[in-house]
């Protein structure tokens, strides 16, 4: 019962939130409070997905308006952010996460046998143990994008952002990665994703925020907003016509 | 023609014999221009680096003064160390004019720019691939150039090599605050002039030809380290 009463909490509330950049207007005075459930949000190209994802991270300062992240535990959320094209450093892919975590205020302290171990931990459970040795760069896009998936969770998130995270994957690559994205939501993380896949985000989302020239075209639980759309957008969205 | 066919010969001949003084002079050329070049590595890829990371007022100006830098020429940073170096000059005191010292330092100053405008392109364009990872990861600035430095390093080393081969190949700054002299500051270029000067070319082809085998055979190893490391590490 506590976490359904968690899940019903507010994750974060976008307030009038605008973004212009190079004469375009990527949001457009876009309000939203997204609960603390599993998030997809999807939209035509150019609805402003990946932007808005930057500007709740903080990559992007927006234009007007402010993004109000709720305490988690009574304390700001630690933010991950995975992004569609894995940047690994010309490391091993252990010391890729260890890197991250060097980084993080949480772990700055941590000893470097208790780094290895925390970036062991999350490899294994992305199913990289075994090449925790091998450069990260040489590894496939699959393996480089699960390697860029443990970094994110060793770090302990309240909040993962994964912008289109299976966009640049083969089909069992990318099979293998929505199971991981299913696994760290599982853990308790809350996981708000960006997806052009409406099949992952069909079966991940708990509640869909669909997106439409910067504006919020609609808000609904994920069976609702598959079954039924409300706006003209969302079904022309769902029907293949808006890509 | 026939003098190009004795140069080869006396190039051979020098390189084989393994002539003292030869050697002292290519080891006098490759100390001073190492030393050179390390400093400048250290200080150049540090610049570099932090004015591809870096966003602040005057950066384009910065950028266009360090590009403009590196055609420097050699014979005027010869002379602005010279006037440092010389006794009635602010750093006379340290009596390192017509010393090694100071032809490492006239080079620094030759080659520094080289390695931090080169190094900062390379920088830069690994910081538009590697900005949002790092920024997300709440990296610090002066921590991102640092690990970029160190992700790019094999770039870099083609770097640190076009700045070896304008140590090298430079003549003039160190012919002012060296001097040429016989054992203590002459090196392969100062050496070469001096022979073409007195007329005897085939002994002056000859250092040029042993100064290129020797520049070519650096590059060639740092192009191989720089394969083999794509290959390595992706």
């Amino acid at each position: 019962m506590a976490e359904i009463a968690d899940q019903a909490l507010p994750l974060v509330r976008l307030h009038d939130l605008v973004f212009e950049g190079r004469g375009h207007r990527a949001l457009d005075a876009l309000s939203a409070e997204l609960p603390r459930r599993r998030i997809a949000i999807l939209g035509p190209n150019g609805a402003g997905k990946s932007v808005l994802l930057r500007v709740m991270h903080g990559l992007l300062a927006s234009t007007a308006g402010r993004v109000e992240w709720m305490p988690i535990k009574g304390q700001a959320p630690r933010i991950a952010m995975v992004f569609q094209r894995p940047v690994l450093l010309r490391r091993s892919v252990e010391d890729n996460v260890i890197y991250a975590l060097k980084q993080s205020a949480a772990h700055r302290g941590e000893t470097g046998r208790q780094l290895r171990e925390r970036a062991q931990t999350a490899l294994s459970k992305v199913g990289l143990a075994g090449l925790s040795a091998r450069p990260g760069r040489v590894l496939s896009g699959g393996e480089q994008q699960r390697v860029a998936l443990a970094r994110a969770w060793a770090l302990d998130p309240d909040v993962l952002l994964l912008d289109e995270p299976t966009a640049s994957l083969d089909p069992g690559a990318t099979r293998a990665v929505e199971a991981i994205i299913h696994e760290i939501a599982t853990a308790g993380v809350a996981v708000v994703l960006v997806t052009h896949h409406r099949g992952i985000a069909k079966r991940f989302a708990e509640q869909v925020l669909f997106l439409d020239a910067g504006r919020v075209a609609e808000q609904a639980s994920g069976p609702d907003f598959f079954n039924a759309p409300r706006s003209a957008a969302a079904l022309a969205y769902l029907e293949g016509a808006l890509a | 023609m026939n003098w190009i066919g004795e140069s080869l010969g006396a190039a051979f001949s020098l390189a084989l014999a393994g002539d003292a003084r030869l050697l002292a002079i290519i080891g006098l050329s490759l100390k001073v221009s190492l030393a050179a070049v390390v400093l400048a590595t250290l200080v150049g890829c540090l610049i570099g680096a932090a004015v591809a990371v870096a966003r602040f007022a005057g950066r384009r100006v910065l950028i266009v003064l360090l590009n403009a830098a590196m055609g420097l020429p050699p014979v005027v940073v010869g002379l602005v160390v010279y006037l440092l170096l010389s006794r009635a000059g602010p750093l006379g005191d340290l009596g390192l004019l017509f010393t090694p010292a100071a032809m490492v330092m006239a080079q620094f100053v030759l080659i520094t720019p080289i390695v931090a405008a080169l190094s900062r392109q390379v920088v830069e364009d690994a910081w538009a691939q590697y900005e949002e990872q790092l920024r997300s990861l709440g990296v610090s600035s002066a921590r991102a150039a640092l690990t970029l430095i160190w992700d790019t390093r094999f770039s870099l080393a083609t770097v640190v090599m076009a700045g070896l081969g304008r140590a090298m190949a430079e003549v003039g700054a160190v012919m002012i605050v060296g001097g040429n002299i016989d054992g203590v500051t002459r090196v392969m270029t100062t050496a070469i002039a001096l022979e073409t000067s007195k007329g005897d070319l085939p002994l002056a082809l000859a250092l040029g030809l042993i100064l290129l085998a020797i520049v070519l055979g650096l590059n060639a190893l740092a192009h191989a380290m720089r394969e083999w490391s794509v290959r390595r590490y992706g």
